[in-house]
């Protein structure tokens, strides 16, 4: 099949663009290479929506990230996720380092940041009381927000996938030729696709997909970042996103509630070279305990529930490029969508969808969908409300995961919608059953029950996160025969 | 929704003594809430023997040793609900539950038995370096995978933490036709009893290497290799002294945390050292009414114990309620302490008033000693002093206070449990 676009990679920057090409009359494809869409850069980060002070005055990363920020609340209305602007502090805790603040103050404003404010070491102490002692002052970036990234990025796809976007997952792009015909032939483990544009949203890959079409070559390095989530009874040390003053390394070790009432400190940077290398190590981790209590006091990292790393698609010019590549035209990069890449993704769809409507000539569809409902939730629902759910589908009564109180129901309802969960980390994604203080210990053979019952997956072929993560390796010899 | 005197949130081994106790000591109206498909709590997939000898001296496997409660639970026809969740315990006593036939609701106990049981510490807490792939299990779970579900994780296995459901699946693993290539402990000293490290390890050829941990997990998907390294006695990995194991299966057995949340919301006041509630001698914790015991309580080596405590916790509260529900009265109360080498005690006090004749006080040790005693001063006499060979971490000790003892003492104030040499 002959695609109009073939967006490769299926995060928060290509189910961003997939969305809003789907508003136009025109046939996209995304190709995944893992089973579920956010399964890389996006899955694993601050979860952070910035408020914009950080990127080089008039930069692309700079315009896209204030442009995200803005966009934020009604996207997260529309698409049904939790978003709160929480306000950013940026600590300093050095007399000499004053200066550094008013300068984020000022670039903050150049790049069109509302409400931002430098606040003395009293203000601030008093909005943040576990601050550093040592706190001499701390900008203030009220817009500044915490978001579920699984949430934002699985909701941006469902919505393009309800609006005719085709998802491939499992599907690898291992080769690009242009074709004889004037198309981009993509070759992969499933076979040929063919399209006349592509799209290249391949997180830290980005450099390997633009490398296959174009002879001015680009490097995404990645750079890893190690965080640690802590259990949701400290989740209240800090109300605010907590930054430390900016290094060349980045943003630094912040500390921040999540969206979910978890406490999340990280990241760590350091530059690798294996594209797969997310794993962590002890010295990050000493490193990112070390750094956190620089500027929050009694952190209580001993509450940790889980560690974990991500790889930010840093390119060495910490810019985003996005634009069609000069000697491969109808090809359009999505490179180097490293931090504030997860706030930029609503903007950067916006971009690519203006260009390509523009480059393709597109027309709006008459009957797009702009909105689309998230997995019902249980949470925080009063007595009367449970048991008229209950009523009407008793798979709410049954809870599942005992930490987060995550019921069959909201299982059910990730599993049977559009791109819906098909992998235990697909349904964590999806409802956080397994995402509380346990790490999934109860409810796994659950879930896998569930897995196997409604998918008819047999239980040695149920994954943790799809590919070769089998959860169960065979019967035990015990099997009765007919059992 | 019916009403009911004393709400048991449990039905495991302690909910089950709980409910049968107070069913005979005189209550008709009890409830058990159970959150699983059956009875029995984590017995059912303890399908090893060894349960039961102090309680009805023979060896039965956990789910017979479940199934002895559970049928006197049915013959005396205590009320259950099952696949039940308890959402919530107001400081009221209210109890907020959820199932999917009878939806959410909400019962006004006037006792409530906390018997949540515990569970097992996850990777994420242990903040074991690493990839983060499928193949890494908590003991508990794995055993409920292999024993309930009936299915293998893997076959080639490395186990960090050598608590007794890590020793016991290190055994099960072995039947099953895995190989289990090492356990590793970072403690000089195993968390679990000896006799399990005898009949699950010892017995089996595979090694236990104290003061060691993991250092790496590798693998994206799934496990691959797991190296392991000495530590110091700070606790920290020995640069040089890493050892790699290939594997597909890395089982963690490194602790057991009561289930404390509920209790939390509650109100009930924790004790940091067991993380579960401070009870007094009728195992009642801050909230007159709410009693809490077994595994909930402090973790226990021998579910025997589970049993006995849980019995005394039904007892107390039908004699509440009987009692006509009132604060226990503030006079009389003795602190009871734990120091040198004794890390806590359950009871944390006595009302002299409430106490039975004999009272069994429960507590760990935090070290390995040998050849020492278990002495007990009431104020700053000595007044008990037991040579024991041994005393590990991984065994539950007690004592055994006499009320007509402590009527000798009518000023006492604090009773304290320590290790001593001589």
């Amino acid at each position: 099949m002959l695609y109009d676009v073939i967006v490769i990679g299926a995060g928060v920057t290509g189910s961003a663009v997939a969305r809003e090409l789907s508003r136009y009359e025109t046939n996209v494809c995304v190709l995944e290479k893992c089973e579920d869409v956010c399964e890389g850069t996006s899955k694993a980060n601050s979860a952070i929506v910035h408020a914009g002070f950080d990127a080089a005055e008039g930069s692309l990363m700079a315009k896209l990230n204030v442009r995200g920020n803005e966009m934020m609340g009604d996207l997260a209305k529309d698409l049904d996720i939790p978003f709160k602007r929480n306000g950013a502090m940026v600590v300093c805790i050095h007399k000499e380092a004053l200066d550094g603040l008013k300068d984020l103050y000022n670039r903050g404003i150049a790049n069109g940041v509302k409400e931002l404010k430098i606040l003395n070491r009293d203000e601030a102490l008093e909005m943040e009381p576990n601050l550093s002692e040592n706190v001499e002052g701390a900008l203030w970036a009220p817009t500044s927000g915490i978001i579920c990234p699984f949430e934002l990025n699985i909701a941006m796809a469902e919505n393009a996938n309800m609006n005719g976007v085709d998802f491939r997952f499992n599907t690898e792009v291992e080769d690009i030729k242009k074709g004889e015909d004037g198309n981009w032939h993509l070759r992969t483990n499933n076979g040929e696709y063919v399209a006349r544009y592509v799209v290249n949203a391949a997180g830290v890959y980005a450099d390997t997909i633009h490398n296959m079409v174009s002879a001015d070559k680009i490097h995404i390095t990645p750079r890893r970042g190690d965080y640690c989530l802590l259990d949701k009874t400290v989740g209240g040390h800090v109300k605010h996103t907590i930054f430390p003053q900016p290094t060349n390394l980045g943003k630094g070790v912040l500390v921040s509630p999540t969206i979910h009432g978890n406490l999340i400190v990280g990241p760590t940077a350091v530059d690798i070279e294996n594209k797969e290398g997310n794993n962590t190590t002890a010295a990050g981790i000493d490193d990112l305990i070390a750094k956190a209590g620089d500027h929050v006091r009694n952190l209580p990292i001993r509450n940790v529930i889980t560690s974990f790393a991500g790889l930010r698609a840093h390119e060495s010019h910490h810019e985003f490029i996005i634009k069609e590549v000069e000697d491969a035209p109808h090809f359009i990069d999505c490179a180097g969508i490293e931090s504030p890449g997860l706030t930029s993704s609503p903007a950067i769809g916006e971009m690519v969808g203006g260009m390509m409507k523009d480059m393709m000539g597109l027309k709006e569809k008459a009957n797009w969908i702009s909105t689309r409902k998230g997995v019902k939730k249980t949470e925080g629902l009063s007595v009367e409300e449970r048991n008229a759910l209950i009523k009407e589908n008793p798979a709410y009564g049954t809870i599942i995961c005992r930490c987060e109180s995550i019921t069959e129901g909201e299982i059910l309802d990730a599993i049977h919608r559009p791109l819906g969960a098909r992998s235990l980390d697909g349904v964590k994604r999806r409802t956080r059953a397994g995402m509380g203080r346990c790490q999934a210990g109860f409810c796994s053979p659950r879930t896998m029950e569930i897995l196997h019952r409604e998918l008819g997956i047999p239980y040695e072929k149920i994954t943790k996160s799809g590919g070769k993560s089998n959860i169960v390796l065979e019967r035990t010899k015990g099997e009765v025969s007919g059992s | 929704m019916k009403t009911y005197d004393i709400v048991i949130v449990g039905g495991g081994p302690a909910g089950l003594a709980a409910a049968v106790a107070a069913k005979e000591a005189g209550n008709d109206s009890i409830l058990i809430l159970e959150r699983d498909h059956e009875l029995g709590g984590i017995l059912n997939q303890c399908i090893h023997n060894g349960f039961g000898l102090h309680t009805f001296k023979e060896e039965l496997t956990g789910p017979e040793y479940a199934y002895r409660f559970i049928k006197q639970v049915l013959d005396l026809g205590i009320e259950y609900k099952l696949n039940t969740m308890v959402m919530d315990i107001a400081p009221d006593k209210t109890v907020t539950a959820m199932n999917r036939e009878d939806g959410m609701f909400q019962i006004p106990a006037k006792a409530v038995i906390l018997a949540m049981g515990c569970r097992e510490r996850p990777r994420g807490a242990l903040n074991i370096p690493g990839y983060r792939p499928a193949g890494i299990f908590s003991a508990g779970t794995a055993q409920r995978l292999v024993n309930i579900e009936g299915y293998m994780p893997g076959r080639e296995v490395v186990i960090l933490g050598s608590g007794d459901i890590g020793l016991i699946m290190a055994r099960r693993m072995t039947f099953e036709g895995a190989k289990v290539k090492v356990v590793a402990e970072l403690m000089p000293y195993s968390g679990g009893l000896k006799r399990n490290i005898v009949q699950c390890l010892d017995d089996y050829g595979i090694p236990l290497k104290l003061s060691h941990t993991v250092v790496d997990i590798e693998g994206k998907d799934h496990v691959t290799a797991v190296t392991i390294a000495e530590v110091g006695p700070d606790r920290k990995p020995i640069p040089g002294t890493e050892e790699r194991y290939t594997c597909d299966t890395l089982l963690l057995s490194c602790g057991l945390i009561p289930e404390n949340e509920l209790s939390r919301s509650a109100g009930v006041t924790m004790n940091p050292v067991t993380s579960g509630p401070v009870v007094n001698e009728s195992l009642e914790t801050n909230i007159p009414g709410v009693f809490a015991c077994g595994n909930v309580l402090h973790v226990h080596d021998l579910v025997d114990y589970v049993s006995e405590e849980a019995k005394r916790a039904g007892q107390n509260a039908v004699k509440y309620i009987a009692d006509g529900c009132k604060e226990a009265e503030g006079a009389n109360v003795i602190e009871l302490c734990a120091t040198d080498g004794a890390r806590y005690t359950v009871p944390s006090t006595i009302n002299k008033d409430r106490m039975d004749d004999l009272l069994t006080v429960r507590f760990r040790v935090g070290d390995v000693y040998k050849n020492s005693f278990v002495s007990v001063y009431f104020d700053d006499e000595r007044v008990m002093h037991n040579e024991k060979r041994i005393l590990a971490p991984g065994e539950m000790e007690q004592i055994i206070l006499q009320k007509k003892k402590l009527d000798e003492y009518p000023n006492l104030k604090k009773i304290t449990v320590k290790i001593e040499k001589e």
